[in-house]
């Protein structure tokens, strides 16, 4: 026998079902009056610094069918690369952006949409720039653990070409699935990011 | 000595496999590739934290915060605990959230289709930030079992779902929480897809005749564990140095 290990097992993950809405954003399941507004329903404000941007697209199962019960969360840096975090050691984050935002795919269209800012670049832990992106975490009804993932953007293709997190992707052609391509909408970028979550356009997910 | 260094790896053996056909619905919508190991950057180790005035006094009393006229129907219970990491040491300010079916076993969603009753007085969302020691705790109404299209015949065990923030987005986790004595847990294929049975007794609230309320509601003790991050103490050299 040896001496006892004090650590824990982190809980299991289970999924998150179908009503997930009910918990995570009740008034848009019309679960009213319990409280007033879902969380991470709006990033940008007036007085956010940076490039409003939308970013929008659907989460498709292997057969390609969009997920219409699903929930996205997004993770950013601010317009200079701070994060709004207590864990931010490297200054003060944009006080008018939180960066977390939460959305529903739409039960009818499997669409979601999320307005925020171009976010800057952020150090790898070695000091090498990663390029601009966004963290994403999607979980839903047959997802046991929620996936993580990242979008890049189609206009920074420098910087994609020097992230060394997209270095690390070993089959160079699903690079292209972590780069949203950019258009325009009503004067606003918009950026377009569907997630595969299986098939020949699947989505490089991530252990971290 | 601190803890801002990385997240200890995620234990992919101890969660379940993304792919479980037993739970049908995993079966296209799981990746088949493997995933990308990524050890934490600063995207992963930071969060949002939520502060107290973003809930309200009734966010954490399932019993109140829907009810128009009278209280929901069902077992009144408390559930508590803490959130801790994989050091044992408590996460304050963690956001958690939790949602769950009536005691009919029937959820207010419009997708919903299992004939028990809605319950008028029954929202079934709620929400709370765990204080300086990592507590948390709600009031409930004990939710029902309820039969779901998997099998012809399967049922999930009563449960409750939780989402957990911790300080960083790498901690994230949605888990369920179920109750000591339940048959159901042991037939159900979403409990089984966590391959250890000591995983899915760490989801099993314990009964605590110690909290209940006399002869109001009955106590269930229900701890969370997130990921722990290793400590800095070696590691005050810059990569590469
Ligand atoms: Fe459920």
């Amino acid at each position: 026998m040896v001496q006892k290990l004090t650590t824990l097992k982190e809980s299991p993950s289970q999924t998150a079902g179908p009503y997930i809405h009910i918990g995570a954003t009740p008034n848009w399941v019309e679960i009213t009056g319990v409280w007033e507004e879902d969380l991470g329903l709006v990033l940008v404000g007036s007085e956010t610094k940076g490039e409003r941007i939308i970013i929008k697209g659907r989460v498709f199962d292997g057969s390609r069918t969009p997920l219409k019960d699903a929930l996205i969360e997004i993770w950013q840096a601010d317009a200079d690369g701070l994060y709004n975090s207590p864990e931010e050691k490297r200054g003060k984050a944009d006080p008018n952006f939180v960066g977390w935002g939460r959305q529903p795919t739409d039960g009818v269209t499997g669409d979601y949409k999320f307005e925020t800012i171009k976010p800057g670049r952020v150090p790898y832990k070695d000091g090498r720039l990663m390029a601009p992106h966004i963290t994403f975490w999607i979980v839903a009804r047959g997802i046991n653990i929620g996936l993580h993932t990242r979008m890049y953007f189609s206009d920074e293709e420098a910087a994609n070409g020097q992230c060394p997190v997209l270095g690390r992707i070993e089959h160079k052609h699903r690079v292209q699935t972590l780069i949203a391509a950019r258009g325009e909408e009503n004067g606003l970028a918009t950026y377009t990011f569907d997630i595969h979550l299986q098939g020949e356009k699947e989505t490089v997910f991530f252990d971290i | 000595m601190s803890d801002q260094g990385p997240f200890y790896q995620r234990d992919r053996s101890w969660h379940p496999a993304a792919f479980t056909p037993q739970y049908k619905t995993s079966v296209l919508r799981s990746p088949q590739y493997p995933l990308l190991s990524l050890d934490n950057t600063i995207s992963e180790m930071t969060g949002p934290r939520f502060g107290h005035n973003k809930i309200g006094p009734l966010d954490n009393d399932l019993i109140r915060n829907f009810a128009k006229a009278g209280d929901p129907i069902g077992q009144r219970i408390i559930v508590y605990g803490r959130v801790l990491d994989e050091n044992a040491r408590p996460v304050p300010g963690a956001l958690v959230e939790f949602w769950q079916a009536n005691a009919g076993g029937r959820y207010r969603h419009k997708k919903e289709t299992y004939l028990a009753a809605i319950d008028p007085n029954f929202g079934g969302c709620g929400r709370t930030i765990t204080d300086e020691e990592g507590r948390y705790w709600f009031r409930t109404i004990k939710p029902g079992a309820y039969p779901w299209p998997n099998g012809v015949n399967d049922w999930r065990p009563a449960h409750i779902h939780f989402s957990i923030f911790g300080h960083a987005f790498a901690q994230r986790l949605i888990t369920q929480m179920y109750f000591e004595g339940d048959p159901m847990i042991w037939q159900c294929p979403i409990v089984s897809t966590i391959p250890d049975k000591a995983g899915i007794e760490q989801l099993v609230a314990a009964l605590d005749r110690n909290a209940t309320l006399p002869m109001d509601a009955m106590a269930y003790k229900f701890d969370i564990v997130l990921r722990g991050r290793r400590s800095t103490m070696f590691e005050n050299r810059m990569e590469g140095n």
